[in-house]
């Protein structure tokens, strides 16, 4: 039995059709990623699953429990981080904790020892009668994810869980993430816009775009799709170049604004091939750059864009949570 | 009800943690209490009662403490829908009903407690302690008015969006629910077109009661009062309970 799985499913606001009819199917214990940029679905996915938001179309099973049909037990076998704080700032760590563990019926001994156990685990624990409200962000999404943990859910959401950190944080949290997956064999499932967050931490990642799936896979096999190595040439000339490297031996070439990005095996060895090819056509090279393919470039691959633009241009997300809240 | 407890619980905790705001609530009523109440007692005189006027305005004084406080403890889950602290709540496997149950005896609580600060606070400015039954009349009303007006602002705060509208809902609906209820100036003494305008407002019948209670004399048959403000409760709980449920975040 998945833990997750979904079929078709489907959230329209109006007429704006936020998440288009995506299936897929989690195995117990995987640590599973959906990426994309802002906007593209992510946390509408989450909020079904969960139950916060009923679904248009389409149905989805969390942990063998029906998300329409058997909410409360979907909602006793998830926890979950939401993307923005949750967190209540006018109560210590451990009343939030507290908080959290009665209104998951855990009983009390128990409860004040899972609690404790928690704290230390992200390393919170010398800080637990502290506001909330005195703690660093970093701390902050530590004692979320603690929390997430208390009632000790099958499946774990994560929505966006490290947005905003700092590259240390990041990284611890990471490493708590992992331990978390290997130890206690919680499946996760993550939402993120970072790539190197998807590749480090998933075992599977679904790229997720205007709100439909356009690829899933392990990150490698994703990566592989590409054909290779990627090798950007940057020309004054751009269209010519274009024309001048189309080998055999590229596996695919693509025109992205000032440069030719192309994807081949080998890609050191070609290097002097396509500098003499440039050079014999009168074509001015800029720059030249090799790298290993990462999951930006798939995503490139798939739909034309960058992540980054995408992020940047917040106009989506902000329509899109309007609409949400005006539900 | 572990449930409802919790939920409480959390009311009372953050209650109790904010003196800036039990001192600031405190604020008004007193300055109404002090200013109205010493300033009008020599000049006015209440028919029928012959009682001075600051003794006829403490029940008022009384009950707009608790009326402010159950409002605000009722809106206050707007806060928590913009901090992102309802969600947390309402993702756990928990009915609504109880989430809102809740909410509306801490609230009913907290502005219990602020009443009561304010009914001990003119004790030793001038009212007397009648009899203790008055007392306990007293404090029912005033537990009352708590859990119908937090219910009340939490009905509201179910369909508000941010906290843009809580101005306009303070002083288009709770200032003349205050003003309305008799508990600045006896009903009898208003004009006729007031009168029944006044009998509408759900106030008027826990300014009285409270009144019935401290003084031994009230406008409106303190059952009637007891019947009428019971019955707003339950209408106000239900309506509450039902728009909480349907609130999206």
């Amino acid at each position: 039995m998945p833990a997750i799985s979904a079929e078709n499913l489907t959230k329209k606001f109006d007429d704006f059709v936020a998440v288009d009819s995506i299936s897929f199917a989690i195995e117990e214990g995987e640590i599973f990623g959906l990426l994309g940029p802002n906007g593209a679905g992510k946390t509408t996915t989450i909020s079904m699953l969960s139950t916060m938001l009923r679904p248009t179309a389409g149905k989805a099973t969390v942990n063998g429990c029906d998300i329409l049909d058997q909410e409360d037990g979907v909602r006793k076998s998830i926890g979950i981080v939401f993307q923005d704080q949750s967190l209540d700032e006018e109560l210590t760590a451990y009343e939030n904790m507290d908080f959290h563990g009665r209104l998951y019926r855990i009983p009390g001994e128990q409860r004040k020892e899972k609690i404790g156990e928690l704290l230390a685990l992200v390393g919170l624990e010398d800080r637990q009668h502290d506001l909330v409200k005195t703690y660093s962000g970093g701390m902050r999404r530590r004692l979320e994810i603690a929390r997430g943990l208390l009632h000790e859910p099958k499946v774990l959401f994560l929505d966006e869980p490290t947005l905003g950190l700092d590259p240390q944080t990041r990284n611890h949290l990471w490493e708590y993430i992992e331990r978390l997956n290997r130890e206690k064999g919680i499946t996760i499932i993550l939402t993120t816009h970072y790539m190197d967050e998807a590749d480090r931490l998933c075992d599977r990642v679904a790229i997720i775009d205007h709100g439909t799936i356009i690829a899933m896979d392990t990150s490698q096999a994703l990566k592989n799709q590409i054909g290779g190595d990627v090798v950007i040439v940057e020309s004054p000339d751009p269209d010519a170049a274009a024309d001048v490297l189309n080998a055999p031996w590229v596996a695919n070439i693509e025109r992205r604004d000032g440069s030719v990005v192309l994807s081949m095996q080998d890609a050191e060895h070609h290097i002097p091939e396509i500098v003499t090819d440039l050079h014999r056509h009168d074509i001015a090279i800029t720059s030249l750059s090799v790298h290993n393919p990462t999951l930006e470039d798939v995503f490139l691959h798939f739909t034309g864009r960058s992540i980054r633009e995408e992020t940047a241009s917040g106009m989506e997300t902000m329509r899109m949570f309007h609409q949400r809240r005006r539900r | 009800m572990d449930i409802i407890y919790t939920i409480w619980l959390r009311n009372i905790k953050r209650y109790l943690r904010s003196k800036s705001r039990i001192v600031g609530s405190l604020g008004m009523p007193l300055f109404f209490m002090l200013v109205l109440g010493f300033g009008l007692n020599s000049v006015v005189q209440i028919p029928d009662t012959g009682q001075g006027y600051f003794e006829f305005i403490i029940p008022g004084i009384v009950a707009m403490s608790v009326l402010f406080t159950s409002v605000f403890s009722g809106i206050q889950i707007i806060w928590d829908k913009q901090f992102g602290f309802l969600k947390e709540t309402l993702v756990a496997p928990v009915s609504r009903l109880e989430i809102m149950l809740g909410q509306t005896f801490g609230g009913a609580s907290t502005a219990f407690i602020q009443g009561l600060i304010i009914l001990v606070l003119s004790l030793f400015v001038g009212l007397s302690l009648s009899s203790a039954a008055g007392f306990v009349i007293a404090f029912l009303f005033m537990v009352l008015i708590g859990i119908a007006f937090t219910a009340f602002g939490i009905a509201i705060a179910s369909r508000m969006e941010d906290l843009h509208g809580f101005q306009l809902i303070m002083n288009f609906v709770i200032f003349p629910i205050f003003g309305l209820s008799g508990s600045l100036f006896p009903i009898s003494s208003l004009p006729a077109w007031v009168q029944p305008l006044t009998l509408l407002d759900p106030l008027t019948y826990g300014v009285e009661g409270i009144r019935y209670g401290l003084t031994g004399a009230s406008q409106i048959n303190p059952v009637v009062s007891f019947i009428v403000l019971t019955a707003f409760c339950g209408l106000m709980t239900v309506a509450g309970a039902w728009l909480f449920r349907k609130m999206s975040i």
